[in-house]
């Protein structure tokens, strides 16, 4: 290497001076965080990217496939097919619960949303690097945007769910209206659980390697397969046990949605202030994990 | 005084090579001030991506990096320069110098160990890629490179047709309606180039771009620069083609194992790095040497 000292020295500026020629020109530092209010400007100015992407993303989804698009309602109804197979015919129980498949369906496809926007949520950061390290946007659109394109996904789903519904007899009533609300505040909640998971996920990916079990413990508790009001009747739990199950966002926002679309769910089986739960989860989660997700803004993507 | 004289420098580059900018015009765009970008690799060191090396990562995190086996890559050594509003400067220097490294650090993708990068507005990579899907159409990849840019859907509107005529995907026949992944990877390039150089950015950040596609596109990729950056600001382009960067740009800067060893116009810089990578081609060299027929 006897080249290098062939060459001049490096060039040394004097470091003060550029500081204030920067200072007198007003140019910023590179890369510094935003505040708050301007953040949400940013991803505000956004909107369109974020649903872009998410639709992009469904789309692409499917697109080697000869049936295309068709497989955005084939893929929920041949699961809710399987469930139905499993629970309906080859154990045949219907565990006390009247219009079980519906039951069990719509549990289903509500967990599945959570579930999956968690898991999204997770990999948003770190799954995506190139697209964090080659252009400017603020980072929360990346988390929002996914969990929207499950938001797409869960419509496809309740899509089937309405056909599902009206092949076991369960009526059109005016109680339908309330999936609005139920999906509004369920989205709210799971974009906010995905934020802060996002935020984890980038400095640990390693928390991908554990989110399926403990997502699985979660489904398991959250009554998707059986009737959390059958068990709290029952005066054998322990009370903490009991407000735990009823107050489980999860289990809460499966029973809005089971008691907006089926006419055997009645308000009794709900958990105990289920509407003020409900949005209590939505916010602290909505607001708390974006708060969250942006303290940590500037170091996304870096190192 | 001494930043007087810093200027006095500066423009004495550039009177030689342009002479239409008056010194009291030149604004700063982008100043770095003594840059160190440090890299840190875990998975190093003896026990090599052994669980008891992962460990002892976790566990003694920030007391003893070394002894965890995490690696310091000292990438960019105390660089400092100030770029003016409507200059294209070249950076140079062989492979692994750090020139990629110090783009994305004053595109403020990567954190600075030491020293400040200061900018005027906000600098961007010429980098669509990773927000576009091969599975889509070229047509909904333009829509959605633009959104990732921060266009708006009226801009993107807009500036459709310039993109698609730009990238010259639909000279061969309508394939901005087919899927990406059925393009060419220089079709591909010139999409991505072109979605690219439709922003009109404050501060560009050109990373090889010009490498891709054919001579046609190449030529016509100069111009759309030397365009951004009378609009614009300031273009910064990393190159090992020396005649893109003679082409493009009045400045050059030279890096060399993450050190800045010349800063001044294209020529004389060139002339010395030809010299020390003993390119002997110089200018005769126009076109890259024809490729031996696989």
């Amino acid at each position: 290497m006897s080249q290098v000292l062939d060459t001049p020295p490096p060039i040394q500026a004097p470091a003060d001076d550029l500081k204030a020629l920067a200072a007198r020109h007003g140019l910023s530092v590179s890369g510094a965080r935003p505040s708050l209010p301007e953040y949400v400007r940013q991803l505000w100015a956004r909107r369109h990217f974020i649903t872009a992407f998410a639709t992009a993303k469904l789309t692409a989804q499917y697109s080697e496939a000869k049936l295309g698009q068709v497989w955005q309602v084939m893929t929920p109804l041949l699961n809710a097919a399987v469930y139905y197979f499993i629970f309906g015919v080859l154990l045949g129980t219907k565990k006390g619960v009247p219009d079980y498949i519906p039951f069990l369906v719509t549990g289903v496809f509500v967990w599945t949303f959570t579930q999956s926007s968690i898991q999204v949520g997770t990999r948003a950061i770190s799954g995506n690097l190139g697209l964090v390290r080659a252009l400017h946007f603020p980072r929360a659109a990346l988390p929002i945007s996914f969990c929207i394109q499950q938001l797409q996904q869960l419509l496809f789903s309740m899509a089937a769910l309405v056909v599902i519904l009206l092949c076991f007899g369960v009526p059109v009533s005016a109680s339908w209206l309330l999936v609005i609300p139920a999906l509004v505040l369920q989205f709210t909640f799971n974009a906010g659980v995905a934020m802060i998971m996002a935020r984890w996920g980038a400095k640990t990916p390693d928390i991908a390697q554990l989110m399926p079990f403990i997502l699985r413990t979660w489904m398991y508790v959250s009554g998707v397969m059986w009737s959390i009001d059958k068990l709290t009747k029952k005066d054998h739990l322990p009370h903490v046990v009991m407000v735990l199950l009823q107050t489980n966002p999860a289990a809460v926002y499966i029973d809005l949605m089971r008691f907006a679309l089926i006419d055997s769910f009645h308000a009794k089986q709900l958990p105990p202030h289920v509407w003020p739960i409900a949005v209590g989860w939505a916010l602290l989660a909505g607001l708390g994990g974006f708060i969250y997700f942006w303290k940590s803004e500037e170091t996304y993507g870096r190192g | 005084m001494a930043e007087q004289s810093e200027q006095i420098q500066q423009t004495t580059h550039r009177t030689q090579q342009t002479g239409q900018i008056m010194q009291s015009e030149r604004i700063p765009t982008v100043v770095a001030d003594g840059v160190d970008i440090v890299y840190r690799i875990n998975g190093t060191g003896s026990g090599r991506g052994s669980a008891t090396a992962a460990l002892n990562r976790i566990m003694r995190r920030k007391q003893a990096e070394k002894a965890a086996g995490v690696r310091r890559v000292h990438a960019v050594k105390n660089v400092s320069f100030v770029a003016y509003k409507g200059e294209a400067i070249g950076l140079i220097g062989t492979n692994g110098s750090g020139k990629s490294t110090l783009l994305k650090a004053v595109a403020g993708l990567l954190p600075v160990e030491n020293g400040h990068i200061y900018t005027h507005g906000q600098p961007s990579l010429l980098g669509v890629n990773a927000a576009l899907m091969n599975d889509l159409t070229g047509e909904r990849n333009v829509h959605l490179g633009g959104l990732a840019m921060g266009m708006s859907r009226e801009q993107i509107k807009e500036r459709y047709q310039g993109i698609v005529d730009f990238s010259g995907i639909n000279e061969k026949g309508d394939f901005i309606t087919l899927p990406m992944r059925t393009y060419s990877s220089g079709m591909a390039a010139r999409l991505r180039f072109s979605i690219a150089a439709a922003k009109d950015h404050d501060v560009l950040l050109i990373d090889e771009a010009l490498a891709t596609g054919d001579r046609r596109f190449q030529v016509r990729s100069e111009e759309r620069i030397r365009e951004l950056r009378e609009t614009a600001g300031t273009v910064f382009l990393v190159s090992h083609n020396n005649n893109s960067i003679r082409d493009t740009c009045e400045r050059t800067l030279w890096l060399e194992r993450g050190e800045l060893r010349l800063d001044g116009p294209t020529e004389e810089v060139l002339k010395e790095y030809e010299a020390f990578t003993g390119d002997k081609s110089n200018k005769t060299a126009k076109k890259p040497a024809p490729k031996k027929a696989a």
